[in-house]
């Protein structure tokens, strides 16, 4: 097993690591598979057309060295970016970035497209907004995880 | 541009190939290319070659050289002691009986034969990862063939008892194979006191070469082959013999075998100081394994909070060579059963680490990577969303 130079760039020197004092979003995701555990902290503004925007965002992982490359990864993605575009962002999309992940480690670029959409749910659900159906979906799926996760 | 830091501590995984052993082989390479088979010039040279390494091998676990069978692996020997054993088997005898730290070749042999009907259980360790000795007699009966034991455990170095564990399985006719990998050439390994019937080696791990090892099957056990072709090595393990690998291996116990204690002495001092740097600057990390009786190259440590595999990449961008027990870095992307059988939960294992030093490990090696891992272990720390309470 080996990784792509751009997995050991982000895993050396990830980007955006840390927490937010009073964030907007918080997520959270574990996976099942290996015992990793993701979190991303959100701090949303209106930009100049008043959409909403993701103006600060870090992570803190626990996990491996896919798990902290996709994190810093994700959080590049994410950045400044309009929420309603953060919202989709998927796992491919940081693989793609990413140069590919060895088969094995498919899985962490999953946790950490989760655990911004969970992030994204969390602020949407506490400043009581609308939430599409799509995120709604992959909310309810997560919380299933981590109830499992919680089992173990 | 300077050199770039290379610290192997590592060797427990295997060893560098030790410059006198690569002497002693080159010439079975180039020049004494022959088939111990052969009846010819050639052949007799290698063959003559085999047995001196044979008779060297028996002589070092107080064995005879008809009681050598030499294989490719210390994976292959286990196979061949676990399903050669059962496979020859004519008792009514059908239960085999393992510690729930075998080495991964142990393990997987005997899940294959529990399923062709033979009934397979477990010996639970402590929290060191040693055989619970009071626990030994629930699991055998007058049922059991073969008990199976790991002598000292790859990940965490636990030394277990086997001459207890012999005297009890003998008293009820039950055979006993022992996984001698880490500690042949090491410590002392002598059959007769032990009380074995059959003993696992390794070349690789005590500067060796990869690709040979040789099982102890006492004389009177009857085992079947795996391989059958030509008939060599009592026709227990057909194969043209890997007479450059026999050669070394010879070679490579003699050396352990002249410097053991000095070696174990001065390696034991290395790894007890790094231990305790380990432990000491570094708030939050613990012994895996037993403090006392262990293998004096092994140390295990695990550090809340982390995990393993980020650790090992840190490590060797570093220049050090470590290995982890993380669900992450395997391939099954499971804890090691190792350390879930002592007691740990899967999160505790991941952030497990195991550095095995070796006859070139150094002081300034020690410092050096005691300094390393706490910075490493600060800074993953920080990215974590797991904190101290």
């Amino acid at each position: 097993m080996s990784y792509s130079e751009q997995v050991i760039d982000h895993f050396s020197n990830p980007h955006n690591q840390g927490h937010i004092e009073n964030p907007d979003g918080v997520g959270e995701v574990g996976n099942l598979t290996c015992g990793d555990v993701m979190k991303i902290y959100i701090k949303v503004e209106n930009d100049e057309d008043g959409d909403k925007i993701i103006s600060d965002i870090k992570f803190e992982t626990f996990g491996c060295v896919a798990a902290i490359a996709t994190s810093s990864m994700i959080t590049d993605l994410a950045k400044n970016q309009k929420l309603s575009v953060a919202m989709k962002i998927k796992n491919e999309d940081v693989l793609g970035e990413l140069g590919d992940l060895p088969t094995q480690k498919i899985h962490c670029s999953v946790l950490a497209a989760d655990a911004l959409a969970e992030a994204i749910y969390d602020y949407l659900f506490k400043t009581k907004q609308e939430i599409p159906e799509e995120l709604q979906k992959r909310h309810h799926h997560n919380m299933q995880t981590m109830a499992a996760f919680e089992e173990i | 541009m300077p050199t770039p830091t290379r610290i192997y501590f590592d060797y427990a995984a295997t060893t560098p190939l030790d410059p006198e052993v690569f002497k002693e082989m080159k010439p079975y390479f180039l020049e004494k290319y022959g088939n111990p088979a052969s009846l010819h010039w050639a052949g007799q040279q290698a063959a003559k070659a085999v047995s001196n390494a044979r008779e060297t091998l028996a002589l070092a676990i107080n064995a005879t050289p008809n009681e050598i069978i030499f294989t490719s692996s210390a994976t292959e020997s286990n196979n061949l002691a676990l399903k050669g054993l059962v496979w020859g088997n004519t008792t009514k005898r059908n239960k085999i009986v393992i510690s729930a730290v075998e080495h991964d070749c142990v393990l997987n042999s005997a899940k294959w034969l529990s399923k062709q009907d033979y009934d397979l259980s477990y010996f639970e360790v402590d929290q060191y990862g040693r055989i619970k000795l009071d626990k030994l007699n629930e699991k055998l009966d007058e049922k059991t063939l073969l008990v199976s034991v790991i002598h000292a455990n790859n990940e965490i170095g636990t030394i277990q008892p086997i001459k207890e564990i012999a005297d009890i399985c003998h008293e009820r006719g039950i055979l006993l194979h022992v996984d001698a990998s880490q500690t042949f050439g090491k410590i002392p390994v002598d059959v007769k006191d032990l009380g074995v019937d059959l003993l696992t080696t390794s070349a690789h791990k005590i500067y060796g070469p990869k690709g040979v090892s040789f099982l102890y099957c006492k004389k009177g056990v009857k085992l079947t082959p795996l391989l059958h072709g030509g008939g060599q090595e009592l026709n227990l393990r057909s194969s043209t013999s890997n007479v450059p690998g026999i050669v070394g291996f010879a070679k490579a116990i003699e050396i352990s075998l002249k410097n053991q204690k000095t070696e174990e002495e001065r390696i034991k001092k290395l790894r007890d100081c790094l231990e305790k740097q380990i432990l000491s600057t570094i708030p939050d990390s613990h012994l895996n394994g037993h403090p006392n009786y262990r293998l004096f190259n092994i140390l295990n440590i695990r550090f809340d909070y982390i995990e393993g595999e980020s650790l090992i990449m840190r490590l060797s961008q570093k220049g050090v060579a470590a290995s982890t027990g993380s669900a992450c870095s395997s391939p099954k992307l499971e804890p090691s059963h190792v350390l879930l059988a002592t007691g740990l939960k899967p999160a505790e294992a991941h952030g497990s680490l195991r550095l095995s030093l070796g006859r070139w490990s150094t002081q300034d090696e020690v410092e050096y990577v005691a300094a390393a891992i706490e910075q490493i272990v600060s800074d993953l720390r920080k990215i974590s969303p797991f904190k101290r309470k």
